[in-house]
């Protein structure tokens, strides 16, 4: 067993520490504050193939590894959870569905401009009426000879508006349930697709969430990703694999507000010294990096097992839970250590706290990867 | 074109500490980077390739741990690196070095050689221009823009108070300075490349790979020794003067020397 991460994968975090550094985090608090999709951002990230990490190069991707991913979503996420799910949602969920479930010939049309820095990618399974309950699909897709045409709405989908591609999960057979879903390519260019309004969120205000409306959208049959209503199976698949990026995004953020708090307690004076020397904050911050090496060992290690082709479900949900829930706690200690200055939008770890919570709810919430846990234990 | 950018792994810090009883620098605890003129240098070298196509040879000489730094200059884009590692050539000064080096460079093709200007934790600025003596090369310091003109170079030198514009025939070498550029990040898929792709692996070459005279190499064959070495004290605030006239400005000098007893 060893701890150590590799060379090449020591290489890679300086790298990614570096980019978040210099190009990511300058911009933090202003496309928070101004609810602006860091489009500059997402082109550099592009450029340096940070959007195709852990694909093969004969589909334009990097030729590295989950963990390779996994440490760039923490060093995004250490300095701006927006960034972080940008990069997320597009590596995780759409590449991966596709990488996944798609034929030679979807890979080379679709995979290869994602991860070479073409495209940017969307996923869109979740809606009005199925969250959490995700097999209560309402959009439909009807075979019309050499098409099928979809309707419905999506809501909540990231990335919706800059997208190039969005994978759409729709009902082909209603009276199958969740074995009536059926997966989609569709660009976003097609007629009858358009996105709705931006929701205004509580965090990640940088990243887009809006609905998405298909009106008699036609796409090509060729177009189905995976067999017709094994849609489900490729949703969780994908989910699986997100739940780590999501877990490495918490892990980050817990880690930028450790961070920042540190800094911080270190320079602060209150009754004649720095508020490093009260035991109060010794032993806040004790628990505090003790709870993020916890969950980077989890992260870490349910990647591994990733890249090892192990079964993820369980360890992606422990990593999640666990790192999500770190997050929340984290940031919301950062707040409470730094008072009033933490609460004001001027200092990073109230962002970082609005952040955070959503960790615990997109792609699964807490109480789902409970029960994905306990399943596991009690079957 | 061949291009061969020589780069020093030194450690991450401008304000580099010396241990006082030993006067040798305190390494443990600081990352170590390339040195920041070398990789504006290798900068300058991959925007030439990728402006006039050209294999981008990096070399560098020091410890193992060395690797290190060719393993990032591979990721940023270069196609070969030659890492010289031996423990003859452990302790050698400037000269030693270039000597290493400009052998080294003899067996490898070139038009080109960039180094950095000066290193960060030596800054002596010395091996560079030492090495194009050695290979009987020209030597144009402080790049601060290099173009390519056919078998030309034109390069845009910096000095303290004005810039030469020097137009020079290949084969020769540069020393850059960081101001040159700023240097791109590495990709993901090309540190993964660097380390296993055995096609881009490091050849290491020791004293017996290298055409060179062994008593001219490593600690014994240094003419410099470095007799002590100290952590500079802060110097005080000086005194501006500002008199009107140069009688006046000399008469202070006079006093002032003749105050401390120098006149």
């Amino acid at each position: 067993m060893n701890f150590t991460l590799s060379k090449e994968h020591q290489l890679a975090q300086n790298l990614f520490r570096e980019f978040a550094d210099k190009e990511v985090a300058p911009l933090a608090h202003e496309i928070d504050e101004t609810e602006r999709f860091p489009v500059e951002t997402v082109e550099k990230m592009k450029k340096l193939g940070f959007l195709g990490i852990p694909y093969k190069k004969e589909y334009g991707g990097q030729g590295c590894d989950d963990l390779t991913y996994v440490l760039m979503m923490e060093q995004l996420g250490r300095v701006c959870g927006s960034t972080a799910i940008i990069a997320s949602v597009h590596t995780s969920l759409c590449c991966g569905a596709l990488n996944n479930a798609g034929t030679e010939e979807q890979k080379q049309k679709y995979l290869r401009p994602l991860c070479d820095g073409t495209w940017l990618g969307a996923f869109g399974l979740t809606e009005p009426s199925a969250g959490t309950d995700a097999a209560g699909q309402c959009t439909r897709a009807v075979l019309d000879g050499d098409e099928y045409v979809l309707n419905g709405s999506k809501i909540f989908i990231t990335n919706s508006g800059w997208a190039d591609v969005y994978v759409i999960f729709a009902m082909t057979d209603k009276s199958q349930g969740s074995r009536g879903i059926s997966a989609f390519i569709v660009p976003a260019n097609t007629p009858g697709f358009s996105v709705g309004k931006p929701e205004l969120k509580m965090g990640i205000r940088a990243s887009t969430a809006c609905e998405l409306i298909f009106e008699n959208v036609r796409i090509p049959k060729e177009n189905l990703l995976g067999k017709e209503g094994k849609g489900f199976g490729i949703a969780m698949k994908a989910l699986d694999g997100g739940r780590i990026g999501i877990a490495a995004q918490a892990l980050g953020l817990a880690q930028g507000a450790l961070d920042n708090v540190i800094a911080y307690v270190k320079e602060r004076k209150q009754f004649g010294k720095p508020l490093s020397k009260l035991q109060n904050t010794q032993f806040t911050l004790a628990d505090m990096e003790t709870r993020v090496q916890a969950a980077r060992l989890l992260v870490y290690s349910a990647a591994v097992a990733y890249d090892q082709g192990q079964p993820i479900s369980v360890k992606a949900a422990q990593a999640k839970l666990f790192a999500s829930e770190t997050a929340s706690y984290v940031t919301n200690r950062a707040v409470q250590l730094m008072g009033g200055y933490g609460y004001m939008r001027e200092y990073p770890v109230e962002r970082m706290m609005r952040d955070a919570k959503i960790t615990e709810i997109y792609e699964g919430t807490s109480e789902v990867m409970r029960m994905v846990i306990s399943g596991q234990l009690l079957k | 074109m061949n291009i061969v950018v020589c780069i020093k792994q030194v450690p991450d810090t401008t304000e580099v500490k010396l241990d006082p009883k030993t006067g040798t620098l305190i390494r443990e605890g600081v990352p170590s980077i390339i040195n920041p003129d070398d990789k504006a240098g290798l900068e300058a070298a991959l925007r030439l390739k990728d402006q006039y196509g050209a294999k981008v040879t990096v070399v560098s000489m020091g410890p193992p741990q060395a690797d290190a730094a060719l393993k990032e200059a591979v990721a940023m884009g270069a196609d070969q690196a030659i890492l010289l590692s031996d423990r003859a050539f452990g302790g050698s000064d400037t000269w030693a070095t270039s000597t290493v080096i400009a052998s080294a460079l003899k067996k490898l093709d070139y038009d080109l050689i960039i180094t950095g200007r000066q290193a960060i934790d030596g800054d002596t600025a010395q091996v560079g221009p030492q090495i194009a003596e050695h290979l009987g090369i020209p030597n144009i310091s402080y790049a601060e823009d290099i173009k390519l003109e056919g078998d030309h170079i034109i390069v845009k030198r910096k000095y303290e108070d004005r810039y030469h514009i020097i137009k020079c025939k290949l084969p020769c070498l540069i020393t850059a300075l960081s101001e040159l550029n700023v240097p791109r990040y590495m990709t993901p898929g090309r540190i993964f490349d660097a380390y296993r792709n055995e096609e881009l692996a490091t050849k290491v070459w020791g004293v017996n790979d290298v055409p060179v005279d062994t008593t001219v190499i490593g600690l014994k064959g240094s003419p410099t020794n470095v007799f002590k070495s100290f952590t500079k004290a802060p110097k005080a605030a000086g005194n501006v003067y500002k008199p009107d006239t140069a009688e006046e400005a000399a008469q202070i000098i006079v006093d002032k020397l003749q105050e401390k007893f120098i006149l």
